[in-house]
Parts: C-alpha cells; structure tokens; sequence
C-alpha cells in the first residue's frame, strides 16, 4: 500500500502513469471494436470493485454482502424502466443510487456496530433477504426468470445503445471516470487519511476523538451508491436483469477480481477485473468446469503467496525484493 | 437439527480455533456424497456410512489442514475469509465434475423409515432419529469440551498459544484434531441430513448463511449456544413456513439481524 | 478548586473478579501525579475507564466538572482528554507527520473534509511539524513509523496525545521497553510538557515516578493503599511491604 502518497505528506497531483487505465480503454474502444460488449462488463466491474475497494481495502471491513447494493442498484433500474416505464437513464442511475445509498445507511448503522464473523454473516444475511424478495416478489422482479423487457431512452437525447456496445461502452467509461475522479479526491483527503488510520489502528483512532462509526457509516454509503449505480449500469448496458445479480457467486468473484489487483491501492480495482474477465472469456468457454476450480485454486494461491495481489507482486519486483 | 450438527462443527473451529472457515459447509458436502455413495453404490449398512461420511471428512480436513490452513492460523481475517471461499469454488467444481447438478438418491435403511408415535402424535421416524442422535453428539462434545483433558487444553490453546506450547501442549497437534473433529462432525451432518436437505454442488454456498447465522447466534466460544439457536431456528423456520409461507426464509433473517442487535456477541457469546 | 479530573468510588468487576473497588482520585490542572502499584493491581484497567474504553460497573467520573460517565470515549477527547498507550498504538505504516496530523485535524475538525486533499491543509500539517519539533522528531517527518527506533516511537506516542491538546494526559508507561539511552530522552520531553496540563502517569520505574511526580497514588488489588508526597510514599512501610522485592530505588 503506498501510504507515502496519499494522506497529509503526500501528493494529490495525478501522476502520468494514472493516465495509463484510460489511454488503454480509450485505444481499446478504437482498436478492438468486436470486444466492447466485454469492455462494457469490464467497465462496471470496475466500477463495482472500485466500490468494495474503499470499504474493504481503506476501511478495511470485511464484507460479502456488496452485492447487495449492486443488485438493488440493477432491480431499481430495471423496475423503474420495464414496470414504470421511466426510461431516462440518468433517472434510472439516480433513483439505483439513492436507493442503494439509503439501503446502505440503514444497514451500515445496523451492522458497522459488529465486527469481523456477525459483520460478515450480517452483510451476507442482508443479502439473502434481498434475494428471498427477488425471487418470491416475481410480478415486480420476474423472480427467477429475470426482468427483461427493459429500454433505456437515448443518452442526452441523442445516443441510443447500439448493438456493437459502442454507445455503452464511452457511457461507462464516462461514469467510471467521474467516479474514478471523485474517489480519488475522497482518497487523498483528510477522510481518506482518516479511513487510513480506522484501518491501520482501530483503537487509536477512538483515542484520538474519531467518531469510527460514524465515519464508517459514511464511507459504507459512499461505497454502497456506487455499487448501486454499476448495477444500474449493468442493467442498462444487458436491458435485462436476473436474479445472479445477487448471488454469491457474483460477489466471491468481484472479491477475486480485486484481491488478484490488489486491495487498498485503487489501481488494484483497475487490473484485476480486466485480468480476471478477459481471462474467463478466454478460458470459460474453453473449458467452463475447469474454471471454477482455476478461481478458487488462484484465489488460495494468492491469498498464500501473493497477498498484494498483482500490483502488489510488481511492487515487489520494482522495490528489488523489499516488502512493500 | 441436521443443521445444528454440521453448524457446531463450525462453531468449535471457528470459535475454539478462532479461524474464519466459510468452506464448512464443503466439509458438509463432502460427507453427504461420501455417506449416499456408500449406501447407495457401495450398498454399505446405515452407520457403516455414516461412520465413512465422518473419518472421510476428517481425513480430508486433516490434509487440507496441514497443507493449507495451518499457513493462515495468523494471516488475518480477510485472508481467512479469501481461502475458504477459494476452497469453495475448487470443490463446487469437483462436485460438479464428479456428481453432476442432481443430488444423489439417498437409500434409508427399512428400519428408519416410516412413522413413530411419541407422545400420542406420529412424527417420522427419521427426524426422530436426528434428533436423539445430534442430541447425543451435543452431551458427547460438551463432555469432551468441558470435562476433558482435551477441551481444556484447546481452551488454554486458544486463549494464548505461545503459553501452551510453553506448557508443553502440542498446539500443531491439538489444532489438527480439533478441526479434524469440526470437519468430522460437518460430514456427519451432512450424510445425516443428507435425505431432507440435498446434496448438490451449491450445497457450500447455498446454506453458508445459515451455517453462520446458526454459529454468529448462538455465539462463538460456545456449544450450547448454537445448538439452541438452531433449535430455535429451525421451529421458526417451521412455523413460519405453515403460517407464512409467502415470506420463506425472510423472517429467519430479519430475527437474525434482531438478536444480534440486541446481543451483539450472540445469545451465549463468550467473545465476538 | 475543582479538579480536571475526578472519579467517586469507581468499580469494576469482571464476574467474580474485582479488578476496581472503591477508588477516589482527584487531579487539579498543573498536576504532576503517579499512580504506582505492582503488576496486576488494576493500573491500566482505571486508566481505560478513565478515557471511556471500558464502562465502570459502578461509580462517578468527572472531568472538567462534568459527569463524563456515560460519555463515550471520543467525546471525552472532544473535552480535553488524552492518553498514551502502554504498548504502542501508532500508525505503523504512515509517516510520522500523518500520525500526529490524523489527532490535529480530529481536534480541528477538519478531518472529515472530503475535497481538498489533505496536503493541502497547511495550519494542521503545520502545528504537526512544530509539536515534532519541539519532542526532537522533527527531521523524521516523513518516515514512516515502523522504521523508527523504539524510543522514537514512544516519543510519537506522546506526540500523538498532545496534538489533542488535551487539558488532562494520561501516560501509561511512557518510558517502558526504552533502552536506558533513549529514555532520557524522553524525560526530558516530560519534564518539558506544558505545566497548566494535568497528567497522571502511571510507572514501574522509580527513577521516573520521583524525578517526575510531585504526588503519588498507590494502587494495590484495585484499592488505593495510600496517597501523597513522594516524601511520604518513600517511607510508607505499608508500601515498601507491597513492593518487597520488587523495589527499584526509593
């Protein structure tokens, strides 16, 4: 974790190689076109990742409950589209944001007064509610059959999702950038230096006046709207939302995808979801039983060699052997 | 009450050893498949099963013990947390590969089928069954926890391991048996319960909540205590199930959240 | 005068083991006041119920004159209290600035600013570097805590109290684990702390508790066994008979 950069000694001046992510994305959208409906879902995995980042990498709360959020970030938008027939998308994204907003603070207040084994069965038995009310609630959600029938209007008016993803994917990537930017000022602020602390030392952190909950109620929020809004995305980029969207398998994945980029380093976020989906589109439909176990073989590898993930391994390799 | 068998393994690793084990409900998994094999394929007798279900189970546990967990005894609980759902993937996967999507047929033996009349009502015979067995199982562990060497030197262990292994208790040791009995009592469980609660490859995941609702309730550290709440549980789960049935499992979840705003460290929790 | 720091007949017991019973202290500001007694004899426990980590079982604390009882621990920093831990509660990874910085800005209220980024905020990143200054930590700024020798470290932790400005202080074995070269250093900054703070310190180290104190409480069993001078301390033979063997220096 390069603490030495953010935080009241550090240096909130973008560096060149912060550029890198959107100089790829941007070469990608010119020169790989037939693989932007793949760049799309990387896109809102980022996003999503980005989301758990700030509260499991800076905050260091450890949850299994994200897809929380993201799900209802997806139903939100794709109820309000298919059974209301609101079709901006920015008032889908809106309303996806707000609820997930407000759903986190209800239960960050609940479930940030535990800590590690109730937290995590708190995050995960939120989530199963949600999921019980997906499932049995079918004239709203279309339970197991998912929800289709979704339309989003033209973008401002004028950019109508088209079937290459090309629409979709500089909407993405529009969306992450803003939210790239706005975590980025979060991180380098005094919240950010105090969610720092929160992690690296609890009990000093109380013993220095910080009122650690409700700070962490905050930053739950903060991380619970974006996870809302990449569902919504999620929803708008497939028109089609299904009840994976809340699943464990959904959330033991993004947690893989970030702990192979790397925790506590936004970057992390970045490369992870890129490596792990352009290798499952690769590898899934070659050999789909083998993948599963790949995953899970992976995710125990790293979790005992490599725990920095792969910006943490170049890292090392950079500092010449010296941990980081 | 099969639940309360598999989840009390869990509570006496994770709240005896202190480790976050999110894979024991693949532990559960394993010993159901052991235990329909063994009867269904093998033709073996009922406890002959059964009995393969457990030491099947604790021998993995104990391979995957050595090889695997005893790296992360001090790794923290993210890193905790990360392994076992990476053993959950790897084994969905197995399970997949090996068994297919559809749970085994599980064959009871003649003598536990049927009805049983207690107490002037029928009740099934092999719920019956379960019940006096796990109730067994619950004396057994707390005999062994309680009044044992044993389970006071796995107290001492966990209190402060560098102090045990200065008063010259084998912590590698004692660790590997106690997870191996954890597991052990998961397998058992789940080739127990194997005929009401199938035994599919999303078996893990599927009811890991529940393993840890049962755990996280009941309170860590204890073994009355998930037993209880498993206890309570499951005659909520029922009642609600008869009057209810719109809102399934919904309430079990929203009364979780409820207790343990009331009694953070669960209801006989002697540490969080 | 009333007193920065009180507590009426403050308890606590853990079941069947009473670890606090009865104690009555007072602390005026300017104070320089010990709280000595032998391991075990419930220091560090009226310490954490002092600051608000553990809730009594029974009696009052007040500090500044108000029942602080029921407050919890961030807000009786709020109000002017701060403490030293006995083993380290840093920051490891930052930089020493940042450690002292996070109390700075908590005191400022500055800390939960979301936008500029906190490089920017000079009057806190400033007080930080002239508190550093005056213990001596000035040139490592920008180390990072974990590579500072540990007489060092306990000097952050010291740092990191006074950053609060706090009215009362309370230093639980400030100088403990120090190698005997660096823990004059320490004194020092002691004997240099602001005089209208009120500090308790709790100590093992003779030396320490009698160059430093001017009154001394004695701690034993969670009862206090007496109070006074260090004059009078020296020669309680009741104290002596507590700390037989276990005496340094009187």
């Amino acid at each position: 974790m390069n603490a030495n950069l953010t935080g009241y000694t550090g240096d909130p001046r973008i560096r060149l190689t912060e550029w890198l992510p959107w100089i790829v994305a941007a070469a990608a959208f010119f020169l790989l076109p037939e693989y932007l409906a793949l760049g799309v879902r990387i896109l809102i995995f980022i996003l999503f990742a980005l989301s758990l980042d700030l509260i499991l990498g800076y905050a260091g709360i450890i949850t299994l409950g994200h897809s929380a959020f993201f799900g209802l970030g997806a139903y939100v938008a794709g109820c309000l589209s298919a059974k209301a027939g609101v079709s901006d998308p920015f008032v889908q994204l809106a309303a996806a944001a707000g609820a997930a907003g407000l759903l986190g603070v209800l239960t960050g207040a609940v479930i940030l007064r535990t800590r590690a084994l109730t937290l995590l069965m708190l995050t995960m038995a939120i989530t199963s509610i949600l999921l019980e009310i997906a499932n049995k609630w079918t004239s709203m959600t279309g339970g197991a059959d998912g929800l289709s029938g979704v339309t989003v209007a033209p973008i401002l008016g004028a950019f109508k999702f088209d079937l290459f993803g090309r629409v979709a994917f500089i909407y993405c990537l529009a969306a992450l950038f803003v939210a790239w930017l706005l975590v980025r000022r979060l991180i380098y602020s005094p919240f950010g230096a105090m969610l720092t602390g929160m992690r690296e030392n609890t009990m000093r952190m109380h013993a220095v006046g910080a009122p650690v909950y409700m700070r962490l109620i905050a930053v739950y929020t903060i991380s619970a709207v974006m996870a809302g809004v990449a569902g919504a995305l999620l929803t708008q980029t497939n028109q089609f939302v299904g009840l994976n969207v809340l699943g464990f398998e959904l959330a033991g994945e993004l947690l893989v995808m970030l702990i192979l980029g790397g925790v506590g380093r936004i970057y992390g976020a970045f490369v992870g979801p890129v490596v792990y989906l352009v290798v499952q589109d690769y590898l899934a439909k070659q050999f789909p039983e083998y993948w599963y176990f790949g995953i899970g073989f992976i995710l125990v590898l790293v979790v005992i060699f490599a725990p920095g993930g792969i910006l943490g391994l170049l890292d090392k390799i950079r500092l010449g052997g010296r941990s980081s | 009450m099969i639940l309360y068998v598999i989840s009390v393994g869990l509570s006496v690793t994770m709240g005896l050893m202190g480790f976050i084990n999110l894979a024991h409900g693949v532990f559960a998994m394993a010993g159901g498949y052991v235990f329909a094999t063994s009867l269904g394929r093998l033709g073996l007798p009922f406890p002959v099963a059964l009995v393969a279900a457990f030491l099947f189970t604790a021998l993995l546990s104990i391979a995957l013990e050595r090889l695997l967990y005893s790296r992360l005894y001090s790794a923290g609980e993210l890193a905790q947390v990360l392994f076992t759902i990476g053993l959950i993937f790897m084994s969905v996967a197995v399970a997949r590969a090996l068994y297919g999507t559809l749970a085994p047929p599980v064959f009871l033996p003649d003598y536990l089928r049927g009805q049983v009349h207690v107490l002037g009502r029928d009740f099934p015979t092999y719920r019956v069954f379960i019940i006096v067995f796990s109730f067994l199982i619950i004396l057994g562990l707390w005999f062994g926890v309680e009044r044992t060497r044993w389970g006071a030197m796995v107290r001492a262990a966990v209190d402060h391991r560098a102090m045990a292994q200065s008063v010259g208790i084998n912590t590698r040791l004692l660790f590997t048996l106690t997870f191996a009995l954890g597991s052990g009592l998961a397998g058992l469980g789940g080739g127990l319960g194997a005929d009401i609660i199938a035994v599919q490859p999303s078996y893990p995941s599927e009811h890991l909540v529940f393993f840890l609702i049962v755990v996280a309730l009941g309170g860590l550290g204890s073994l009355r205590g998930p037993f209880i709440a498993a206890l309570l549980l499951g005659i909520a789960d029922t009642a609600c199930k008869y009057w209810v049935p719109e809102l399934g499992a919904f309430l079990i979840y929203a009364a979780t959240i409820g207790v343990l705003l009331w009694r953070p460290m669960g209801l006989f929790g002697t540490r969080v | 005068m009333t007193p920065v720091l009180e507590t009426q007949k403050l308890c606590k017991s853990f079941g069947a083991l009473t670890v606090a019973q009865n104690i009555d202290f007072r602390l005026y500001a300017g104070d320089r006041h010990a709280l000595i007694g032998p391991n075990g004899a419930g220091k560090t426990t009226f310490v954490n119920m002092l600051m608000g980590a553990l809730a009594p079982s029974s009696g009052r604390i007040h500090l500044g004159g108000e029942d602080v009882t029921r407050v919890r621990q961030a807000q009786r920093v709020k109000r002017g209290l701060g403490r030293t831990f006995q083993i380290n509660a840093l920051f490891k990874q930052l930089p020493v600035l940042d450690n002292v910085a996070l109390g700075i800005a908590e005191r400022r209220g500055e800390a939960p600013h979301m936008w500029r980024p906190a490089s920017s905020h000079r009057e806190v990143i400033q007080e930080a570097q002239e508190l550093l200054s005056t213990l001596g930590l000035g040139d490592d700024a920008r180390i990072p805590v974990k590579d500072l020798p540990y007489g060092k470290q306990r000097l952050v932790e010291i740092a990191i109290a006074l950053g609060l400005s706090p009215k009362v202080l309370l230093l639980d074995e400030p100088a403990a684990g120090v190698p005997s070269m660096e823990s004059e250093r320490i004194l020092k900054v002691l004997d240099r702390l602001p005089p209208e703070i009120a500090i308790l310190i709790i100590e093992h180290d003779m030396d320490l508790v009698f160059r430093f104190a001017r009154r001394i409480t004695v701690l034993v069993q969670g009862e206090v066994l007496t109070e006074g001078a260090p004059g009078e301390i020296a020669h309680d033979r009741r104290v002596h008979q507590v700390y037989l063997g276990e005496q340094h220096h009187a």
